[in-house]
């Protein structure tokens, strides 16, 4: 046994060598170097005292590049990647549609990327291109949106749905004392992180504050002009409403504008998932009262560390593997390869301005 | 350049003045009747959506209905230009985009810059992007469609370009001068401002097209480019000033974007070349060119945030808005066919007569 944990350490110490070398004479990446990473990343075993290579060649490709929220979750990427000694890079389309990413993981594949980590458009259509980098020595990360569970190794999930259901639910109980018409404003109606949300919203809502009355379920697609139409219906048709929900960061936003400029502005409660930095305006002039999301830097940061111990061995995305995360401390990978960041935090008028994103 | 233009053409018949009299009216009739059927088919949705909903007609509501509508009807007004003269603008999206953070990056860093400023650095913004257009359509011969269709792209990619290397990737409401907001909510006489400015910029280009003599050189262009040329039309100068001013537009209403949205990024204003087009097209402005006016795009920009506006309050799941927007679309084309055969059918039937 030691004889073949000793072998081991030597042929992944040989591995990181000709990785090493092999990087500092070409200064970019090549086929061989990747196979070299792949033996070393996707070994039969976990080896958790294995150490993190430098130079490990960490791609993000985020759902679509200049949204403020993956700019701020790729930051905090490369700030772990800088800590790790590895090379960071940035791809990606401008477009969050559903196939737009295949292009880039391919190129990806091709450049002998060790570790892709990704935030996916849609859950099966980057599938196949994912499979052909894994084949290819590329260990695959998602975060934020996941794909299949066989197309990927881990996927770093923001906040269970569970802790993202109840933080909501309790923001709006406490907000409307306890009672009243709530209705819930989505982005699209096959969003697949909303719809496990809005449903465990419901069942919790029911358990824990019958009171609340969940009456209506509105998309407003991500669009700012649909979401204030459909905030806009969602006032008219229920005279009686006491709050709204939004669990997407373009509908909370636009239904805190256009609640802003109107006469129902204190009268009704919102809450949901929204970035401070969209939010500050709304929560200083009352009238949201405090909403909730995760940090999206220690997103970015987990995965890219989350990626990095994939790559060096440390795990091999088996449920019960721990992994060291650095200022994070140590995360467990949980059933099906799931990371959870933690719970969500809660922003209010006294803590908005400690963030900015 | 044309003086030859105002010479005089000799002594024209009077019937055949009266005849082509007669045929203005005619063609008169139709621009009124095309636009009597939208407002009729907004009157419809109005009242079926007051039965469901006895509030639909609220002040709030006719005002947030008023501001969903200003950034639409300027844009279609601006396109009815383009269109008329047998071209269209798909780049108006990205031109709103890019002039809606402009205008942002502006009042963030000067915050004390005019409101009044704000609109003209915006219009001046579209104002290029359309010369650009215009300038390659006219001069160079290429079809609108194809050369938008670039600067679509081209202005998009310039406008992610200078967010992700200016590091300010969204403008927030937070970072807004308070006058700008402000700007973005104001009434006058219970009237939101940014629906004023709309129907000032409808009823300045309606006035134009149709009393102007650039402006009706414009349908003529539309509806028969080269009979135009022979003319002695300057016909590209006419579509480059047709390009600018629906650039200028398009600059325009990303300052109202900006204000009535307050949250910019590079993403505003994607995919909305189609819904101008559309409202256009529903306003009864043939995309053949030549036919159209723009209070009837406004209308068809009127009825179409109606609907997007009342389908929700009907309780009607929202994917029936586009196949509304669908079925409105072919409307417009059906009838639009059937009143150009039968004016073609009376006119040839007048001429036999005449002569």
């Amino acid at each position: 046994m030691t004889s073949f944990l000793t072998a081991r350490r030597l042929l992944t110490g040989t591995a990181i060598a000709a990785l090493v070398v092999t990087t500092a004479a070409c200064g970019g990446t090549t086929r061989g170097e990747e196979e070299t990473a792949a033996d070393a990343g996707a070994g039969a075993s976990a080896n958790p005292d294995a150490d993190i290579p430098s130079g490990l060649a960490i791609a993000f490709l985020p759902k679509q590049l200049n949204n403020p929220y993956f700019a701020v979750a790729d930051a905090g990427g490369e700030r772990a990647v800088q800590e790790i000694d590895g090379e960071f890079s940035e791809v990606g389309p401008t477009e969050a549609s559903a196939s737009s990413q295949v292009s880039y993981i391919n190129t990806l594949t091709q450049q002998g990327a060790d570790v892709i980590v990704t935030s996916a458009n849609d859950p099966n259509a980057i599938c196949s291109a994912l499979d052909q980098a894994r084949a290819g020595g590329a260990n695959v990360v998602t975060f934020d949106s996941d794909t299949s569970p066989e197309c990927r190794d881990l996927f770093i999930n923001q906040a269970t749905p569970q802790g993202i259901a109840e933080a909501q639910i309790d923001l709006m109980s406490e907000q409307i004392g306890g009672s009243g018409q709530v209705a819930i404003l989505s982005a699209t109606a096959n969003a697949t992180n909303q719809n496990a949300w809005i449903e465990l919203m419901k069942s919790y809502a029911a358990e824990a504050h019958p009171g609340l009355e969940i009456v209506t379920t509105v998309y407003g697609d991500d669009e700012d002009e649909k979401s204030f139409q459909e905030t806009q219906g969602l006032l008219q048709t229920y005279p009686d409403l006491k709050g709204i929900i939004s669990p997407t960061t373009v509908g909370i936003s636009a239904a805190a504008r256009y609640l802003s400029g109107s006469e129902y502005k204190g009268r009704v409660a919102l809450t949901g998932l929204g970035t401070p930095n969209q939010m500050r305006e709304f929560v200083k002039d009352g009238t949201v009262t405090a909403f909730a999301l995760w940090n999206p830097e220690d997103l970015g940061y987990l995965a890219a560390y989350a990626g990095a111990a994939l790559a060096a061995g440390q795990i091999t995305g088996a449920e019960g593997e721990t992994f060291e995360a650095g200022e994070l401390g140590e995360y467990t990978v949980g059933a099906d390869g799931e990371v959870v960041l933690g719970d969500p935090t809660v922003f209010n008028a006294d803590n908005i301005d400690d963030f900015d994103f | 350049m044309t003086t030859t233009q105002q010479t005089p053409t000799g002594a024209a018949p009077a019937a055949a003045e009266a005849r082509s009299r007669r045929g203005t009216a005619l063609a008169h009739r139709l621009f009124v009747v095309r636009e009597l059927g939208i407002l009729a088919a907004l009157a419809v949705l109005i009242g079926v959506t007051l039965i469901a909903n006895p509030r639909f007609l609220s002040g709030q509501n006719l005002r947030d209905l008023m501001l969903s509508a200003a950034i639409l009807v300027v844009l279609a007004a601006g396109q009815t230009m383009v269109i008329i003269t047998r071209n269209v603008d798909l780049s108006v999206g990205s031109i709103l985009g890019l002039s809606a953070y402009a205008t942002g990056t502006l009042l963030v860093d000067r915050p004390g810059t005019p409101v009044l400023v704000a609109l003209l650095a915006g219009t001046a913004v579209g104002a290029v992007c359309g010369l650009v257009n215009g300038a390659v359509v006219a001069v160079a011969k290429v079809p609108s469609l194809v050369v938008t269709l670039g600067m679509l792209y081209a202005i998009r990619g310039l406008d992610s370009l200078w967010a992700s290397s200016s590091d300010r990737l969204q403008v927030n409401a937070a970072d807004l001068p308070s006058g700008f907001k402000s700007f973005g909510g104001a009434r006058v006489l219970g009237v939101p401002v940014l629906f004023l400015i709309a129907v000032a910029v409808v009823l300045v280009i309606g006035w134009y097209l149709r009393s102007y003599r650039s402006g009706r050189e414009l349908y003529g262009i539309g509806s028969a480019p080269e009979a135009a040329r022979l003319s002695g039309i300057p016909v590209g100068r006419r579509v480059l000033m047709a390009f600018v001013v629906n650039g200028a537009l398009a600059g325009l209403a990303g300052v109202l974007y900006a204000a009535r949205f307050q949250t910019l990024d590079t993403t505003a204003g994607t995919g909305l070349e189609l819904n101008v087009v559309a409202a256009a097209v529903v306003g009864g402005v043939a995309i053949a060119g030549g036919t159209g006016s723009a209070w009837g795009a406004a209308l068809g920009a009127l009825l179409l945030t109606t609907i997007g506006t009342a389908l929700p309050q009907l309780g009607l799941n929202p994917f029936w808005r586009d196949a509304a927007v669908g079925a409105l679309i072919i409307a417009a084309i059906v009838l639009d066919r059937t009143l150009t055969l039968r004016l073609a059918a009376r006119l040839r039937g007048r001429n036999l007569r005449g002569s």
